[in-house]
């Protein structure tokens, strides 16, 4: 028995975060979040690494590896807020096209990072009153709202009887919207018989997806959080008041130890469920959705308390906290927000009528 | 990620399995820690290593090499079939693995083996009015006196102590050293002239506790562990091996299980309170919490098995586990509403009133063993790296 990451998977881990922190740090974070340099560059580099690759079967050009792996990948992203279309191109895109079969030739070009798929689900999770989407004889009609990676090539679309669609970028109508996390993009799509690939028809396959894709948020937030937490410890190791490092407060110091409680049991959390959604097929939609919903929980608490901690440095523009502290926000509601994960949650154990 | 024991660990857990179903009509169904089931079970349990697995064959035990899979498979499949795993007690759980590590050969012989097998019983005297999160403050004295200590003191918070036979005791028997070296490790029987016990009635309405009143104790010189004012190094290893037995996992999801079958079962307004959506969010967020302490367990049992250190992963477990539980048991208290109220002789108690004894049992447990804000003084300090609190009298 061994619970925890292999060797090769500790390597992987630290190559990323060396990569990610020596050439996109904050400065590099800044100049995306302002448009001055596009996320594409970056998203270009980490297929370098092999990121874009990861849940891409070999036959296909990938390297074939585990959910596992790629929630790696997504902690690393989270913990440097990373700006990329992973989700959808990495995760959410190549899980649907190796379900759906016969699409060879796109997992090798996502493999590449040559093609970026983006992901609306909203609508088929809880669609607002502005927008749904609708599917008949190959073509969809109606509004996505908040279409994750927005800026691809091609976008994975779910409707309301939660088929899964692929639908070239040339064939709807978009714009971005803007959100309060500027590393992540998202835009409104408007679909007027645009013609669409159905992938699946299956539900079973939109819920993989799905699961897919709350996992790696999940573990977007635990490398984020454990960003903010490491964060506020330094800082209140160094920061003095009344003559002592404020660490030295019990009241602060507290502060970070309810943090460090909630937010490690969360690593082995994200753990199982994202090798569950490769290995114990049985419980992953349940694990799935419970990473997803305590994971926004924790990260919540995590965020507001790591900025207080930080005190009025906490709150400026200038610190650059307020990123990780946005992402963990928009991790929360991307994909399905915690009230609703755990109502399906209970549903998938017949708690719920 | 390799989360199968193997096939020798899944050979040896149908072995309990056999064991079990072979032997379940013997053991006993809540009887006394003293009944002649109790005792008997213990020694069956102990002949087949289920029970002082790792105590040496010398001392009475089952004398096998510590394997942290096998005591995870007994524990787990003991819990499934829902039958007694044999006595515990502090005796068994603390004072037998510090003598193990730091008593005399004479001290091994003398106690070990009564001690495992349930006729000898023990408690600790550790917290005092006075010395309780400070537990180093301690004032209960012993005095050398020719051959024999002469102890005298007050210690509170003592479990067990009207069934003891013998106590574990930590005293000052060097007033003028720092106070972390100034305490030794005692060892005395009960019924010693000079010790007085009273109930302590907590807020359950048991006496679960007790004050133990010690006026001139006389106590044989060589009754000590370790040597003259080691007796905090003796604690603190007794010490971890308390925070790190709470928060069994297994206890955690069978209790989470019957609080989904008394949410399912409770009705208000003739709807099942489970299919009402505040409810059941909660219960969701709860059984959430779980498998994070859960998933967390396997990674500390992991981390075992590959002789690492877990770090915040173990440190976190007493503060979590205990304020989860806690929580766990209010939301039972909160699905019956005032059902909920119902205490004692009550002829409309569900689940023998268990939820509500247990909402206050757990307070208990957050604030012994090291209380909440001690763990975190714990984690930020040895988890984090923060600075310590500096002392009040530097900072005057």
């Amino acid at each position: 028995m061994d619970f925890g990451l292999s060797e090769e998977q500790t390597l992987f881990q630290d190559t990323l975060n060396n990569f990610l922190g020596d050439q996109v740090g904050l400065e590099r974070v800044r100049r995306i979040a302002s448009e001055e340099e596009s996320a594409n560059t970056v998203w270009a580099e980490l297929a370098e690494l092999g990121v874009s690759a990861l849940l891409v079967p070999e036959d296909h050009g990938g390297v074939g590896l585990e959910p596992l792996d790629a929630a790696i990948a997504a902690e690393c992203l989270g913990h440097h807020a990373t700006p990329s279309p992973f989700l959808g191109s990495a995760v959410m895109g190549p899980t649907a096209l190796s379900l759906a079969g016969g699409q060879g030739e796109r997992l090798g070009r996502l493999a590449a990072g040559e093609l970026r798929i983006g992901a609306a689900f909203g609508e088929a999770i809880a669609a607002r009153a502005e927008a749904g989407v609708s599917a008949a004889g190959g073509r969809l009609n109606g509004r996505a709202l908040y279409a994750l990676d927005y800026g691809a090539d091609e976008y994975l679309v779910a409707d309301a009887s939660r088929s899964l669609h692929l639908v070239a970028t040339g064939d709807l109508e978009h714009r971005p919207l803007a959100t309060v996390d500027k590393t992540r993009s998202t835009g409104e799509l408007v679909f007027k018989n645009s013609p669409a690939i159905l992938l699946s028809d299956d539900p079973a396959h939109f819920q993989a997806v799905l699961d897919a894709g709350r996992v790696m948020l999940a573990a977007d937030t635990l490398g984020a959080a454990q960003n903010m937490l490491d964060q506020a410890v330094a800082y209140a190791k160094e920061r003095e008041q009344f003559n002592r490092p404020i660490g030295s407060f019990q009241a602060v110091k507290h502060m970070c130890a309810e943090m460090a409680a909630q937010l490690e049991p969360c690593r082995a959390m994200v753990w199982y469920a994202s090798h569950a959604l490769g290995e114990v097929p049985e419980e992953a939609h349940l694990t799935a959705c419970h990473a997803k919903a305590h994971l926004a929980e924790v990260g919540t608490f995590v965020a507001r308390t790591a900025t207080e901690v930080h005190g009025g440095m906490g709150f400026t523009e200038l610190l650059g906290l307020h990123y990780w502290f946005k992402r963990i926000g928009f991790n929360r509601q991307a994909l399905g927000a915690p009230e609703l994960v755990r109502e399906e949650a209970a549903r998938a154990q017949q708690l719920a009528l | 990620m390799d989360l199968s024991y193997g096939a020798e660990y899944e050979a040896f857990r149908a072995q309990v399995r056999d064991f079990i179903e072979a032997h379940r009509d013997q053991a006993p169904k809540g009887e006394g820690m003293r009944s002649p089931e109790a005792l008997n079970w213990q020694k069956l349990l102990i002949e087949h290593g289920y029970a002082a697995r790792t105590i040496p064959k010398a001392y009475g035990g089952f004398g096998a090499q510590p394997d942290v899979l096998i005591s995870r498979i007994i524990a787990e499949e003991f819990a499934s079939a829902q039958v007694s795993r044999g006595l515990g007690g502090q005796g068994i759980s603390m004072l037998v693995p510090t003598l193990l590590e730091v008593g005399s050969e004479e001290q091994r012989q003398a106690f070990i083996r009564p001690t495992i097998h349930g006729e000898m019983i023990w408690c600790q005297g550790y917290s005092e009015p006075g010395a309780g999160s400070d537990l180093a403050s301690l004032r209960t004295a012993a005095v050398l006196d020719g051959d024999e200590w002469v102890v005298n003191g007050q210690k509170i918070w003592t479990s067990t102590a009207h069934l003891a036979d013998w106590i574990f005791c930590l005293v000052r028997t060097e007033p003028d050293a720092p106070k972390h070296q100034g305490i030794s490790f005692l060892l005395f029987r009960m019924d010693t002239p000079g010790i007085e016990i009273r109930p302590l009635v907590d807020m359950t309405g048991a006496a679960n506790f007790n004050e133990v009143f010690l006026t001139d104790v006389r106590v044989p010189k060589q009754q000590i562990v370790g040597a003259r004012g080691e007796g905090w190094q003796v604690a603190n290893a007794i010490l971890r091996h308390e925070r790190d037995s709470l928060g069994d996992p297994n206890v955690m999801l069978s209790r989470l299980n019957a609080l989904i079958k008394l949410m399912q079962s409770e009705t208000i307004d003739g709807r099942r309170v489970i299919d009402l959506p505040a409810y059941r969010d909660r219960l969701m967020r709860i059984q959430g919490r779980v498998m994070a302490l859960g998933f967390n367990d396997m990674r500390i049992l992991s981390a075992r098995i590959n002789q690492r250190d877990a770090g915040l992963a173990r440190m976190v477990v007493k503060l979590q586990g205990t304020e989860l539980r806690h929580e766990l048991e209010q939301l039972g208290i909160d699905a019956m509403g005032e059902l909920g109220l119902a205490y004692g002789e009550n002829p409309h108690l569900r689940d023998h009133g268990s939820w509500q004894i247990h909402y206050m049992y757990y307070l208990g447990l957050i604030i012994g063993g090291g209380t909440s804000q001690i763990q975190k003084n714990i984690i930020s300090e040895r988890g984090l790296g923060l600075p310590r609190e500096p002392k009040a009298a530097a900072t005057a």
